[in-house]
């Protein structure tokens, strides 16, 4: 029962098998076991949990339960938790707690989750593999001298190692569907302006947006729907009508048309990886979908353009770090400026003091045209690729990174190799269109290898049909590592 | 394009960053590579286009010119490293 799908669980709760009590110690123990060799957990509540678990077997009782109810899961720790420690994997916030919940915590908090931890993260969630946090990596559950992913690589190692069956995460350039793809799971980054974006610690306000991890679409379509929704407190949540993402999930997939940019499947992409996406889509065609190319002609300027705009918003972001209001203050100090100075110095590593000099860079006098606009200028071309390709094609498929999980280290020292991995997924954050990572193969050394699934605004409901439709025919989320089944 | 040590040091002083002496040849090196990579938006033609600052063409949302928020400073200042009186205590800026 501990390793079930957030769907069984629910079934089970429902069905009174188990009590969401019990559920949760198993949980618990299940973490204190297998955690320290995953390090995917920054802080866990038990104390919190278990209250939680306690409230909801009164709700099941009562017959109040929703579909969530009594369900484990976890945060990643960018989300701000109401009373409990939210870090953003950073020695800024190593001490800080939450004074109110974000929006989507409050969310699936209503919906009668279980909160029992809080994820590890790259650090502000800049990275794409997990090193850069504070609280060192976490571990890739498939194997574990290898990054799980990032930034949210906590939340998909916990989900992966099967400690929980769902957890958020917030994906800025990727960080959701990278590490899902890395380890094996699922992860949805929704349209920019689903989720509100009240409580998410910002890194590139434009770009930011949460989304759910687990290991089926349907898990997926099931928390979205407790994450969704329109929030006046965030200015770019998007106001339209609530959605059920699970109502299309038994669709069948006849006359579906897939568009294959030649842009994902060129130089670049490990074959082992090519090779799992070319039999997806056969998997899919077999299933009913017509395949078309389309062009994305100006894709290979996503990285650049994100890595002008990202560091921009986040260097602006990151300023309230000052040592006064909130968070690390530096122990000695001659004056106030030296007091921001030696507390941002301490209080930030490498990655976030390299990505906000880039962003105070290209934001500076005599520079803003060159960069930072001309950056602007190129996120319209990109944006505007995706609504040419959606005339011809229903969604984009493709792979959701050019190779599987890298060794811990490989990259840590090398950030233009780091950032050229984030070379398909940054392109949907840049235009702000939904997108997600489901398992689709393996490579000979035994890691995951991630399929993205990316659609027009709006397209949830139909990608989580189409990666729902492609796992009632295949069976690479099944797939759990060995330690952890 | 090159980012010489005197651009890091006053890009660190805009950013209020401390980067050691010993650091900035390490630091110039690696803001160098990435702009090596940035620097290749050059080959972009963006001539006409709009610049697109926001994923969604929203207008700003207007509210009612009422109170919403309470007064919550208390649990607010909770979390900075020195308070006195509702007040965030910061060095003497003024002699």
């Amino acid at each position: 029962m501990l390793t079930a799908t957030l769907a069984e669980t629910s079934a089970a709760l429902h069905a009174g098998r188990i009590s969401s009590v019990e559920l949760t110690r198993g949980v618990l123990d299940r973490i204190a076991e297998h955690d320290p060799a995953l390090n995917a957990f920054v802080t866990v509540d038990e104390e919190g949990a278990l209250a939680a678990a306690r409230a909801a077997d009164a709700a099941l009782a009562q017959r109040t339960a929703g579909a969530l109810t009594g369900v484990p899961i976890a945060h990643k720790d960018v989300l701000m938790t109401a009373g409990l420690r939210t870090t953003c994997g950073s020695r800024m916030l190593a001490r800080f707690t939450a004074p109110y919940d974000a929006h989507v915590v409050a969310g699936l908090k209503a919906a009668g989750t279980v909160l029992v931890g809080k994820t590890n993260m790259d650090e502000f969630a800049m990275g794409s593999s997990n090193e850069t946090s504070w609280f060192g990596p976490a571990r890739n559950p498939w194997q574990r001298d290898h990054v799980p992913g990032g930034s949210s690589g906590g939340s998909a190692a916990a989900v992966a190692a099967r400690l929980v069956p769902g957890a958020t995460g917030t994906d800025t350039g990727g960080s959701i569907r990278q590490p899902a793809a890395f380890t094996g799971v699922c992860g949805v980054k929704p349209t920019y302006g689903i989720c509100s974006r009240y409580g998410l610690v910002a890194y590139a306000s434009s770009l930011d947006q949460a989304g759910p991890f687990a290991r089926t679409a349907e898990d997926c379509a099931l928390l979205l729907n407790a994450m969704a929704g329109h929030d006046p407190r965030d200015s770019t949540s998007i106001e339209r009508p609530v959605e059920d993402y699970t109502r299309d999930l038994a669709r069948p997939l006849a006359g579906l048309r897939i568009g294959l940019p030649a842009e994902y499947f060129g130089a670049g992409v490990e074959a082992e990886v090519g090779a799992a996406i070319e039999a997806a889509l056969a998997v899919l065609r077999r299933l009913g979908a017509t395949t078309v190319d389309v062009a994305l002609p100006n894709a290979r300027l996503a990285v650049p353009v994100y890595y002008v705009l990202a560091p921009a918003e986040a260097s602006s972001n990151l300023s309230r770090f000052d040592g006064v209001r909130y968070g690390h203050r530096a122990e000695r100090y001659a004056d106030l400026a030296d007091m921001y100075r030696k507390t941002r110095s301490e209080g930030f590593g490498d990655e976030v003091k390299r990505r906000i000099l880039i962003g105070t860079y290209v934001l500076s006098h005599g520079y803003y045209d060159a960069y930072y606009l001309k950056a602007q200028r190129a996120r319209r071309l990109i944006a505007e690729d995706f609504r040419r390709a959606y005339a011809a094609c229903d969604l984009i498929v493709g792979p959701t990174a050019p190779t599987a999980a890298f060794r811990i280290g490989a990259k840590s020292d090398d950030p233009v190799e780091m950032y050229l991995g984030d070379i398909f997924t940054v392109a949907a954050n840049l235009a702000g269109a939904p997108a997600m990572s489901i398992p689709c193969g393996f490579t000979g050394a035994g890691l995951p290898i991630g399929l993205q699934l990316q659609g027009d605004y709006f397209s949830e409901a139909r990608l989580l049909n189409v990666a729902h439709q492609f796992q009632q025919a295949t069976d690479w989320h099944l797939r759990a590592p060995a330690p952890f089944a | 394009m090159t980012i010489t040590r005197s651009e890091v040091e006053r890009i660190a002083h805009l950013a209020r960053l401390e980067i050691g002496a010993g650091e900035v040849d390490a630091v110039c090196a690696k803001l160098d590579a990435i702009f090596g990579l940035i620097d290749q938006l050059d080959a972009a033609d963006t001539r006409g286009v709009v610049p697109m600052a926001h994923a969604q063409d929203l207008s700003l949302p207007l509210r009612e010119d009422v109170v919403t928020e309470t007064d919550r400073h208390a649990l607010f200042q909770r979390e900075a490293p020195a308070v006195e009186a509702g007040l965030y205590l910061v060095p003497k800026v003024i002699e």
